[in-house]
């Protein structure tokens, strides 16, 4: 083991890059909320659409979710980064991953969406159609109650996947956590520490949400029929 | 809109296309059988009921499966070298780091098949004299193995989307030769959506393949 300094050297150039590395976990912290909230948000409605829309919008809904879900997350990126500004729509790089990940996991929301609503027993959308409920009350009282406590699981999956995914952005220049520290290695060459901190911080990210996660699941657990 | 496709330079460029896809494929394969042979070692690990082994195991695999893959492939190509590792060149050092990510997966997969082997099969086997060896490999691995195989097959396609990180440390996969072309022809649209039809269509293909060998061993008759 060759640890390039000691740990005393290391606090030090940790503290000296705080600001860079802060900015750089903000900017991870806030590209994995804007794309989570969009995915759950756009993905729930795909959902509804690949189950329950119109027989034409199915197979446009199902050609979306294989499309996403056949390409590389980084593909997606590079993608939405350089081939929207071919067609005169320039995005900042930073609103481009953003756009790219939040596209990527509508696909993988919808998906969830779509299982969680296939274990619902068909006879209860039955009953309920035969008391006379309309469809949007049909969805809002008897299936996404128990999708949603079926979807959880699998929808922190996909949150993690994308706070994971957030190091791509680095590859088009977004000055994430992953960015920042290596731009802190740049400058004073303590590669395997800066490599350990930043994987640190992302087990601390992912261990939060997997813990908040499990406090959601037990919050829903009592939602049973 | 005001861009004209050329797609002259598709042409051109085929080969290195093709043999940049091809690259991928063989990376994601091999790391597939690297990462199922750590991913039964770390599940026989986490089910031996020892916990002095499987508690590191359950480290590794709580550890790769919380940080980024980007991470680990920059750790391993910038930092091995600074333990004074470097037989690795830059594709052996990505095999690698796709290896141990494959494995991390590949452990909870096969605890799960394991768990889920009924136990008379075992018992038939004791009782018919088979030595734990046997009854492993006999008995245990095959049943394992058809139980898995859905499993396995998501991960080997998840893998080969994987590969596209491997532009990161200039493996010249596909990703990183539609970036080259992209820079010597600037025909970003043409490259960009050839590239992501050959891996949706080779991501299809996998999946067409794993379906005719689920067809064929995934159940238990």
């Amino acid at each position: 083991m060759d640890f390039s300094m000691a740990p005393g050297t290391f606090l030090f150039e940790a503290w000296q890059a705080r600001q860079s590395l802060l900015s750089g976990l903000g900017v991870t912290l806030l590209s994995s909320a804007l794309s989570i909230v969009m995915a759950t948000v756009l993905g729930l409605a795909m959902g509804v659409a690949l189950t329950f829309g119109w027989w034409w919008l199915r197979p446009l809904a199902r050609l979306y979710v294989d499309v996403m879900r056949g390409l590389p997350l980084l593909v997606l990126i590079l993608f939405t980064y350089y081939g929207l500004a071919l067609f005169g729509i320039n995005v900042p790089a930073f609103w481009a991953g953003v756009i790219a990940l939040g596209a990527f996991a509508t696909a993988h929301v919808a998906e969830n969406f779509r299982g969680a609503v296939q274990s619902v027993p068909a006879g209860q959308m039955e009953a309920a159609k035969a008391i006379g409920l309309t469809f949007g009350k049909r969805l809002t009282y008897v299936i996404l109650p128990q999708a949603v406590r079926r979807m959880l699981p699998p929808w922190v999956n996909t949150a993690l996947e994308i706070v994971k995914g957030t190091t791509l952005l680095s590859i088009i220049g977004v000055v994430e956590l992953l960015l920042s520290a290596q731009q802190a290695m740049a400058r004073n060459y303590m590669i395997i520490d800066f490599y350990l901190l930043t994987a640190a911080l992302y087990v601390a990210i992912n261990f939060t949400l997997a813990q908040l996660g499990a406090t959601l699941e037990r919050r829903f657990s009592y939602l049973r029929y | 809109m005001d861009y004209h496709f050329d797609w002259s330079v598709i042409a051109r460029n085929s080969g290195k296309l093709g043999d940049a896809l091809l690259l991928g494929l063989g990376l994601a394969v091999v790391s597939l059988l690297i990462g199922c042979v750590i991913g039964l070692l770390a599940a026989y690990a986490r089910v031996s009921g020892k916990r002095w082994l499987s508690a590191p195991v359950w480290a590794y695999v709580e550890f790769i499966r919380c940080t980024p893959l980007l991470l680990l492939i920059f750790f391993l190509y910038f930092g091995l070298p600074e333990f004074d590792i470097s037989f690795l060149d830059k594709t052996q050092s990505f095999v690698l780091s796709l290896s141990l990510y494959a494995g991390a997966y590949m452990c909870e997969v096969f605890r799960a098949g394991l768990a889920s082997i009924p136990k008379q099969y075992v018992e038939a086997a004791k009782a018919i004299g088979m030595r734990p060896v046997q009854r492993q490999v006999y008995v245990v691995l095959p049943v394992m193995f058809r139980i898995t195989l859905p499993s396995i097959g998501n991960n080997l396609i998840s893998l080969f989307k994987d590969t596209s990180l491997a532009a990161a440390i200039a493996v010249p996969e596909l990703t990183f030769t539609a970036r080259q072309i992209n820079a010597n022809t600037f025909r970003v649209m043409e490259v960009w959506l050839t590239a992501s039809a050959l891996y949706l269509a080779s991501a299809y293909l996998i999946a067409m393949v794993l379906r005719l060998l689920e067809r064929r061993y995934a159940s238990i008759r």
